[in-house]
């Protein structure tokens, strides 16, 4: 039997990677898919701890968090094309419109 | 080294590869495909922590539903080649710090700390079965399962909003 | 089965009910503003039910939802602000010409997620509520489409919103792990008996602090403001006001929830944490907004600093005596910041205008400072509400923003947190400049300034003064009330 803890770090890892992919990546598309990632890794978590202690709830959750993600998706998505049909770039440098 | 051992081994080496390959690659359609196949190998996990239920949706909706409308997007909008761009020069050693940071985090956890002891038992057969979580999800969980309906209408008339276009109106 | 009691949550599932009928009814009407009213009827109703329900207690849905004093007081304040929400985009959205049915009900539904996230028991809740409330407010942020300005807002604030959930579902995720449980209620119990060996205290630490780090990102705290000023500068000032007091409300409604009553054990931890966050927002949303000329930048820094006055009710939280006095304080803060943020965002509507080019972003006039040069000639009561609001943010008597300052330093003092005590009054000083500045502008210098009247606008500007000055002569029983709310939880 593998021992929880290597989900556990593994599911860290993932965690550290998307929160990267937000931090250092300028595409939107990317930083969205690094979220995406860092969900991922948390519900990898849950998982783990719902097998070693029996506890059915933590899978709902996951059910919940994968729902939510997709509702997300479809507006972040949304957003992104709204911005691309106006700007034609989707660059996050670029938008420094705001910067005051 | 049992094989559950090595193929736990191999399948996180691939989920590690492929996250990376998302986060560092030049080619935006790279880093989607490369998210499928992270997201597929979290699938097979699930399937070894018995969450067959889970699984089978971590396919079809994270993979099957949420990548595609990613894939559709990164077609539509043509941004398949992307320009080297700098990113802010303290974003990246921060962003380091915070990834050793973490990675201690992991590597703690690994090593030193037993998170659960003695063994861990074998659940029942029908434990994260459809049946199982679908009673719990309609009897337990009913106020979280309506609010999450809920929250998928106000997605749908979120993006429809932002992407409407008027006749003559506003939109171009 | 046990029987489902929907009392616990009848105010938020009217307006559901509601919010969702006003969808379809949109179809059919042409002219929008009678949306707009049938959603504040909605409010109206809802707030109706929840005030019968003062003194109300019970949990329902499998202990997921709770009804108590402080949901009930919560609920009523986001309801109002709903209200004051629309009030305030009523004629905003007809001048800017974005106006659309659907901002209606998507204000609805976030008011609905904001009082989810009051009443809630169990950490999917809060989850759910969290993302309820933040998703519309991604959508009315960009609104403003085809203006890019408001689109950027949307994007950075969906980016940083979808960010901060990430943290949060980890940190569920860990305290999870320790406790075996989500119910805020089960959580204590097990945190309380953490005798079940250190490692899982660990994890539970570590869980709270990823959650406090996502619901800071939701507050708007330091050092999670990354973004804050730009998505508040872009968004349509009306969403802004909206946002600005009603996400705060909500994230604070859900930091009392989580930190002060399901991880009370954690206190000698967390504190120092919160305590910090708290003492660097006061300061750097203060010291930030001083090199503001852009009121609706001004307003955004000015907005991060009193997340940090707040933070500092919530700081004592580990301590049993102080506990209930401080979070009442916390909770009169609130509802004293709401009603001047809804004031001053009125004034800054009423002096936008929708010139400009919205592809390139620029020139939506009337939102620099200097723009409110001579208003004190020309509209002397647009000048004296304005001058009411910069007085109650600087925490000037009298005003509710002086009343609700002088309660919060007396909990922190009570407390213990003579430092945190002092950096609060040091900075409220610092930020008598950048408001008192304003004040000075609209009357010692000459201009023309064109201001826009339109008669909920008014009301909301005009009552709002009124009621930060008057219930500041009166404050007792706003302040009883919310001890009220908050005895029974300690």
């Amino acid at each position: 039997m593998i021992p929880i803890n290597y989900y556990i770090a593994l599911s860290a890892i993932l965690f550290t990677i998307g929160a990267l992919g937000v931090l250092v990546r300028r595409n939107p598309l990317i930083i969205f898919m690094s979220i995406e990632l860092m969900l991922n890794a948390a519900n990898l978590a849950i998982v783990a701890f719902t097998r070693v202690y029996q506890i059915l709830e933590g899978q709902i959750f996951v059910f919940f968090v994968m729902t939510v993600a997709a509702a997300e998706v479809a507006v972040g998505l949304a957003l992104i094309v709204a911005i691309f049909r106006t700007k034609h770039s989707i660059n996050i440098d670029e938008m420094n419109n705001l910067k005051g | 080294m049992t094989p559950d051992l090595i193929a736990f081994f191999v399948l996180a080496l691939i989920a590690i590869a492929a996250a990376l390959g998302m986060l560092l690659g030049r080619n935006v359609v790279y880093s989607a495909l490369f998210l499928v196949l992270n997201f597929g190998t979290v699938a097979v996990f699930y399937i070894l922590l018995d969450a067959p239920f889970i699984a089978l949706t971590q396919v079809s909706v994270y993979a099957g539903a949420i990548m595609v409308l990613f894939l559709f997007v990164i077609m539509l909008l043509g941004t398949e080649t992307l320009p080297v761009s700098k990113a802010l020069p303290w974003q990246r050693p921060l962003a380091f710090v915070l990834a050793l940071i973490l990675a201690g985090e992991a590597g703690y956890l690994l090593f030193f700390r037993k998170v659960t002891s003695g063994t861990i038992p074998q659940p029942v057969q029908t434990f994260g079965s459809p049946q199982a979580v679908g009673q719990a999800l309609f009897n337990q969980y009913l106020l979280p399962f309506e609010v999450t309906s809920v929250l998928l209408l106000i997605a749908m008339v979120g993006a429809i909003v932002l992407t409407i276009k008027e006749k003559g109106g506003q939109g171009k | 089965m046990p029987p489902l009691n929907f009392s616990i949550i009848l105010p938020l599932l009217v307006l559901t009910v509601w919010a969702c009928l006003l969808l379809l009814v949109d179809l059919f009407v042409k002219n929008k503003g009678i949306t707009a009213l049938l959603a504040a009827l909605g409010l109206a109703i809802s707030l109706g039910i929840t005030l019968s329900q003062v003194g109300a207690t019970g949990t329902s849905f499998n202990n997921m939802v709770v009804l108590d004093g402080f949901s009930t007081f919560v609920n009523a304040l986001l309801l109002v602000s709903g209200l004051f929400g629309i009030a305030l985009a009523y004629g905003y959205v007809k001048r800017m010409g974005i106006e659309r049915g659907e901002y209606y009900t998507l204000l609805l539904f976030s008011v609905v997620g904001m009082m989810l996230m009051a009443q809630a028991a169990d950490l999917i809740i809060v989850f759910l509520a969290l993302e309820m409330l933040s998703i519309p407010l991604y959508v009315l942020a960009a609104f403003a489409r085809p203006n890019v300005n408001s689109e950027e807002a949307g994007l950075k604030y969906f980016l940083l919103g979808a960010f901060s959930t990430g943290f949060v579902v980890y940190g569920i995720a860990l305290v999870f792990g320790a406790t075996r449980t989500t119910s805020l209620a089960g959580i204590v119990s097990a945190a309380n008996a953490a005798s079940s060996g250190t490692s899982s205290l660990l994890l539970l630490t570590i869980g709270s602090a990823l959650i406090l780090v996502g619901l800071g990102f939701k507050v708007a705290a330091v050092p999670f403001h990354m973004w804050t000023p730009d998505v508040y500068q872009g968004a349509p000032s009306a969403v802004t006001a909206f946002m600005a007091a009603g996400a705060k409300i909500a994230g604070f409604a859900a930091l009392l929830r989580v930190f002060s009553l399901a991880f009370p054990s954690l206190a000698s931890d967390i504190t120092p944490i919160i305590a910090v966050i708290s003492a660097l927002t006061m300061i750097v949303g203060n010291i930030i907004a001083i090199a503001q000329t852009n009121i609706k930048r001004l307003l955004a820094y000015s907005s991060i600093a009193h997340a940090g006055y707040i933070l500092m009710a919530f700081v004592p939280y580990g301590q049993k005596g102080v506990v209930a006095t401080s979070v009442a304080a916390g909770l009169f803060y609130l509802v004293s910041y709401a009603l001047t943020n809804f004031g001053a965002w009125a004034v800054v509507i009423a002096l936008e205008k929708a010139e400009g080019n919205p592809s390139t972003g620029s020139g939506q006039r009337g939102l620099e400072i200097a723009d409110y040069a001579g208003i004190g000639r020309k509209h002397p009561a647009l000048a004296a509400a304005m001058t009411v609001f910069m007085f109650s943010l600087t925490g000037i008597p009298p005003t509710l923003g002086f009343v609700g300052k002088f309660y919060l330093f007396r909990a922190a003092i009570a407390g213990q947190f003579y430092l945190l005590a002092v950096i609060g009054v040091l900075t409220s000083l610092i930020s008598a400049y950048y408001y008192l500045r304003v004040v000075v502008t609209m009357y010692m210098r000459e201009g023309e300034p064109e201001t826009t009247s339109e008669p909920w606008l008014n009301l909301t500007w005009g009552l709002a003064a009124v009621l930060t000055v008057i219930v500041s002569l009166v404050p007792a029983p706003l302040f009883d009330w919310a001890s009220q709310a908050v005895l029974k939880l300690f």
